[in-house]
């Protein structure tokens, strides 16, 4: 006798469920495989840590999707147009802070990037409040206009986005300490991708933090599986659905710092380019889960940085490729939520 | 006669009956009452598009699907008549090949996918479709040596349609009888009986299964329709529609590339024409593709005016900058969305009904 099963009868009447483990292999397995192939050991450490940056901004932005998803059967076509701004207010405190950015010492290039991303995920989150009372909200429950209402949405904040920023690409340097590698042995590790893996990191333990150890992540985790039975239980979901929208915009806003910082460049058609790449990863991931959406996001990046290497002319499908695979083994993603 | 014509579908308001007949007026007469090559390339274009957004809205205005690979077919088509023309030399067998062979790869692709994916929900087939057409687009950037990449296909017509073919020596009405205006008049032609082949299949038993199907597919199933089944049809038939689009506007324009064609901008472009225009009625794709693209082609001109009356002004001179045409078009779009979902024609047929 323990003492959990003297204070909770009930619980300990539920069967034990056994966590599902199996798809949190695949990135190992897969990084093992990939190294034999690649050829020398450093190639394959610079290899790993680049899909694992790139993995990790995606997974800042496609989090809130995701969620968006689960909580509401909302999908936002629309997610891109918070990227480009994100990517464009940084641009926008960059120039302000100039003298910062381009200094020699890491602290004062800290002091630039934290605003840039506050101001960044400030800004999209108020401008994702607007979007959610504007366009999406008067179509709740009716997909096919919500696809197209989205879709409008991303066209109208674009061209916006070109009225106040212009419509040529703008470059976005990388603050002085963040530039240049790392070698560790002979294996040459970019000190960017070192940074977004941190940025990340923080990001997924935040967010994991919040829906698994307290009442508002408890209420999510809920609503995504059954919004009515929480609806039933007297709580708002529609409040809880806003505060999600706007959470998910900031990440997104925060991700197009980071996509931007990656590429060096600003386009505002940096968004839609995403939208793709930001479906694939939510659809292998199990639409509206957040664990499957990071291994998701993890996989496309290794997989499309492996493939670069090896063969680029596969590279270009490699993702819908690795789509295919994973639906064909597991057909509702990789950690299916609810009964979708 | 003109019952058969229209399949019994007619404008039924007077006001759209009236705009239907200025818009074809007007494109017939275009090298007459317009010249200039502007003039001519804008009405073309027009004829291109009716057919496009009319097979769109085959799909999303009568059956209800929601499909981002509409562009993979119009490319298709394109590309069919440009690597045909390309390789075969300018003949009309070189056509008749290259739309037979994008036709028979428009259909097998449409059934394909048709069968595996419009099982799911809708929101599931558009990102798909929107992922297939992107790895198609990839696809054709990167077969090179077949499809000349990004820079394209740039190749010649027909010795009948080419500019340098001369009907008669002597000009008609002030304009010569040359390649251009053959092939011009042969789009229009062309474009009619397209339309009036889709106005067949929408008004006939087929067609309103469809629409039983997009306002309640459940109640179709149990009705005895094999919903899948109709919905593949119609897939099938709107890509095979796109696709002959597609090979008008390679005949056209001469040239071929993954812009022209490819590109997701033209997506969105025919998604805003036909909500625009009027889901779920024919005659709205033909206002919706017409105002669109006489806005892209004229209403920089008017915008460029406003842009320099409201020059002092800093945040507004930058809102009617002729290159912000499209943020006017998508609030258009927006609003269309919420506001009069049946669109213009849905509007004026609905003025029309009410008794005054």
């Amino acid at each position: 006798m323990n003492s959990s099963a003297a204070t909770s009868p009930v619980l300990d009447a539920l069967p034990e469920v056994k966590p599902d483990r199996l798809p949190l292999l695949l990135l190992p397995v897969l990084a093992l495989v990939a190294l034999p192939l690649t050829g020398s050991f450093s190639t394959w450490v610079t290899l790993t840590f680049a899909g694992l940056a790139m993995g990790m901004i995606i997974f800042i932005i496609a989090s809130g999707l995701t969620l968006v998803f689960g909580l509401m059967d909302v999908l936002n076509f629309g997610h891109g147009v918070f990227i480009t701004l994100g990517a464009f207010l940084a641009t926008s405190v960059f120039g302000r802070m100039s003298g910062w950015a381009e200094s020699d010492s890491l602290y004062r290039n800290l002091v630039a990037m934290l605003p840039a991303m506050l101001v960044a995920m400030a800004v999209t989150g108020v401008v994702g409040f607007a979007f959610e009372r504007l366009i999406i909200r008067p179509v709740y429950g009716q997909p096919l206009k919500q696809i197209m209402i989205t879709m409008g949405g991303m066209i109208v904040g674009v061209e916006l986005i070109k009225v106040f920023w212009g419509a040529q690409a703008i470059p976005l340097p990388l603050p002085t300490a963040f530039r240049g590698s790392l070698l560790f042995g002979e294996a040459a590790v970019e000190k960017y991708r070192l940074v977004a893996v941190l940025v990340g990191l923080t990001v997924f333990a935040a967010m994991h933090w919040v829906l698994s150890r307290t009442k508002v992540g408890l209420l999510i985790r809920a609503g995504v599986q059954d919004r009515e039975m929480v609806e039933s239980l007297g709580y708002r979901i529609g409040r809880l659905f806003v505060g999600v929208f706007i959470a998910g915009s900031a990440l997104a806003g925060l991700g197009g710092v980071m996509w931007g910082l990656y590429q060096q460049i600003v386009t505002p058609e940096m968004g839609s380019q995403v939208n793709v790449l930001l479906f694939i990863v939510i659809i292998i991931g199990g639409m509206g889960s957040v664990g499957g959406c990071f291994i998701g996001a993890l996989l496309v990046g290794l997989v499309s940085n492996y493939t670069g290497f090896l063969a680029p002319k596969v590279a270009l499908f490699s993702n819908i490729l690795l789509m295919v695979i994973v639906l064909l083994w597991r057909p509702r993603g990789l950690y299916s939520v609810g009964n979708r | 006669m003109v019952h058969h014509l229209f399949s019994g579908d007619f404008p039924r308001s007077r006001v759209l009956l009236v705009v239907l007949l200025a818009i074809v007026l007007g494109l017939v007469l275009t090298p007459f009452a317009f010249p200039g090559a502007k003039a001519l390339n804008v009405a073309a274009k027009i004829c291109i598009f009716i057919v496009l957004v009319s097979s769109f809205d085959l799909l999303l205005g009568y059956t209800g699907i929601v499909s981002f690979a509409h562009t993979m077919f119009f490319g298709i088509g394109a590309y069919g008549v440009a690597i045909a023309l390309t390789h075969m030399g300018p003949t009309w067998s070189a056509v008749a090949a290259g739309i037979g062979a994008a036709l028979v790869l428009s259909l097998a692709l449409s059934l394909v996918i048709g069968l595996f994916s419009l099982r799911v929900k809708a929101l599931f087939y558009a990102m798909i479709t929107l992922a297939v057409a992107a790895a198609f687009q990839t696809l054709a950037s990167q077969l090179s040596d077949l499809t000349g990449g990004e820079d394209g296909l740039t190749f010649r017509v027909p010795e009948m349609l080419s500019p340098g073919f001369m009907l008669s020596q002597h000009p008609f009405l002030g304009v010569s009888l040359d390649g251009r205006l053959i092939s011009f008049y042969l789009l229009v032609t062309v474009t009619m009986v397209l339309f009036l082949i889709m106005l067949r299949i929408v008004n006939s038993p087929f067609g309103r299964v469809l629409q039983a199907i997009r306002e309640n597919e459940f109640r179709a199933e149990a009705l005895g329709y094999r919903t899948v089944i109709y919905r593949t049809w119609s897939n099938m038939l709107s890509a095979v529609f796109a696709t002959l689009a597609g090979a008008l506007l390679a005949l056209w324009l001469r040239y071929n590339g993954p812009d022209t064609s490819l590109s997701f901008e033209i997506m969105i472009d025919i998604l805003l024409m036909v909500v625009i225009g009027g889901m779920g009625t024919l005659y709205g794709s033909v206002v919706g593709a017409t105002l669109f693209i006489i806005t892209q082609n004229y209403l920089q001109d008017l915008m460029k005016v406003a842009s320099n009356a409201a020059n002092g002004i800093p945040l507004l001179r930058d809102l009617v900058s002729p290159d912000r045409w499209l943020l006017w078009l998508g609030i258009l779009f927006v609003l269309s969305v919420y506001r009069f979902p049946a669109g213009i024609v849905g509007k004026l047929r609905a003025k029309a009904l009410r008794p005054s």
